[in-house]
């Protein structure tokens, strides 16, 4: 059977040319970067040039502004937590978002245990925050805000660039965790005002286990891995030099192929999204219509329930995603679509596909003949379908 | 994740469908959690003649609903009384943990469906 892979969002594929960047410090390039030896040399010297190049490619003043890290979340507790406890003595306050990756908006909680408080903008239906409504929120206790670029689950994208001007001229320091956006739109730190941002390879056709956080000139940064003087000691641990030399080819190659792929994804994207609310009955489009990730499509199939969704996708060869509670892990289902004001029964039956530059239109064309049996089978099963109730009673939006 | 049998039935389940006058009818379950199981019952002789289900819920669910009408079916109430939902996980080999607690009710909607007879039939 043919597998067809719609889950870009979760990770990418390595590209070929990646690996071929990355094999050298696999193979006999092995010398630890802190030794003065020239075994050493060389591998720090790929470090070195690897942090050139993203700096370059995001758009920041210099380097020793990229600190490495081992994932995109590290680099979100990083930034999250390194600034609160560094600022600590200047305010309490951070300001983030309700639908955050759990990353940022663990560590939020994480902080609100240690003493900070901290604001969860709300969003509106398509899942946008309010530039107006978190201004509203700025005291003079504001430390931080952290917003994230696009979100993961629903594929909007926060204007960033007018939150980021704002916060500049506030003198507040402004996070964004960009890990989704990527490789996937233009992304540069100068045009969204940011002081830090979170990326991680995998998300771009690099490899796992490596991310980067831009750190702004002058940003204070609170150490959280000790134990050496590694990334100007704000990150102690002998460097992953295969996937830092990873991440920066990944970066210069998806930024290279954006004005290809940056169209031809959102074409496909906006295919799927128009033959599925034509072609099927109670389904919705979750997030913003147009203002969302190029690859980003997510349903709400109503009257069924995400994994079951999922698997029999899966028998069918086609890979994909829900912020079903089932598929999260926990009893609740996706506080992202919570947030949006989608109520727990259409939550469940969410429906995540994610396009890849790799995907082709007969991958979809797959797809759309396989979807409308699954979801007529689950339809049938379901003691909500059918029933004198056609709508959703309990959910607050309107299709 | 899930066990062979799971798959089976998740994949081809057993009794899907409504009874239109059924005897007794048990819902368990509720949309915030995910998971709504419906189990009708024919009873005839105090034996249980027929049973269909109606589930909203993973895959879990799914292959739970249907085991726990093929474990009953042609069963006395007295007997089906004695199905668990543990017996039921354990027919299918076996629950991922996670799943133990929420997705694992048929039992329980069977319980509940012959309750509803009980009342209705005056025992």
């Amino acid at each position: 059977m043919n597998r067809i892979y719609l889950d870009n969002a979760a990770t990418t594929p390595l590209d070929p040319k990646v690996l071929e960047a990355m094999l050298p410090y696999l193979t006999e390039q092995f010398g630890n970067p802190s030794s003065i030896h020239s075994f050493g040399r060389e591998t720090r010297k790929a470090i070195e040039d690897a942090r050139a190049v993203v700096a370059k490619e995001i758009g920041a003043d210099a380097p020793n502004e990229i600190i490495f890290t081992g994932s995109g979340s590290e680099s979100d507790n990083m930034a999250i937590k390194g600034v609160a406890m560094a600022y600590r003595d200047r305010g309490n306050h951070i300001i983030t978002s309700a639908i955050e990756h759990h990353a940022v908006f663990d560590a939020a909680h994480a902080l609100e245990k240690e003493g900070f408080r901290v604001t969860y903008l709300p969003v509106n239906a398509a899942g946008l925050v309010s530039v107006a409504e978190l201004a509203n929120q700025i005291t003079d206790q504001t430390i931080l805000v952290s917003v994230m670029h696009a979100n993961n689950e629903v594929g909007t994208i926060q204007p960033i660039a007018e939150i980021g001007r704002i916060l500049r001229e506030r003198k507040i320091l402004f996070h964004t965790d960009a890990v989704q956006t990527m490789g996937s739109i233009p992304v540069n730190v100068r045009d969204l005002s940011a002081d830090l941002l979170s990326m991680a390879a995998h998300k771009f056709y690099g490899p796992k286990g490596v991310g980067a956080l831009y750190v702004r000139k002058g940003v204070k940064l609170a150490q959280l891995i000790h134990g050496g003087a590694q990334e100007r000691n704000r990150r102690a641990g002998t460097e992953n030099i295969a996937g830092i030399a990873g991440l920066a080819k990944a970066l210069q190659l998806a930024n290279a192929g954006l004005a290809e792929n940056q169209p031809r994804i959102t074409g496909l994207r906006d295919y799927l999204i128009g033959r599925v609310l034509d072609g099927f009955d109670h389904v919705r489009l979750n997030g913003h219509r147009t203002q969302r990730l190029p690859g980003n499509a997510n349903f709400s199939f109503e009257f069924i329930e995400g994994e079951s969704l999922l698997l029999n996708l899966d028998l069918k060869g086609i890979a994909a995603s829900s912020g079903s509670a089932c598929t999260s892990g926990s009893l609740e289902p996706s506080h992202v679509l919570l947030a949006m004001g989608i109520c727990h029964e259409i939550a469940h039956g969410s429906l995540r596909l994610t396009i890849g530059k790799s995907n082709t239109k007969e991958e979809i064309d797959y797809l759309l003949t396989v979807l409308p049996e699954i979801v007529t089978k689950l339809r049938d099963m379901s003691p909500l379908y059918n029933s004198s109730r056609k709508e959703c009673a309990t959910c607050t939006l309107k299709r | 994740m899930y066990t062979e049998k799971v798959m089976d039935h998740f994949q081809n389940p057993r009794n899907v469908g409504e009874i239109a006058a059924a005897d007794g009818v048990g819902e368990v379950g509720n949309a915030v959690c995910g998971d709504i199981m419906k189990i009708f019952l024919k009873v005839k002789d105090g034996r249980i003649a027929d049973i269909k289900f109606k589930t909203f819920g993973c895959g879990a669910a799914i292959a739970t609903s249907s085991m726990v009408t093929e474990i009953v079916k042609g069963k006395t109430i007295e007997e089906a009384l004695q199905v668990t939902n543990q017996a039921v996980a354990n027919a299918l080999d076996g629950l991922p943990p996670q799943k133990m607690h929420c997705s694992n009710l048929a039992a329980d909607a069977l319980h509940k469906a012959i309750e509803d007879y009980h009342n209705k039939h005056g025992k």
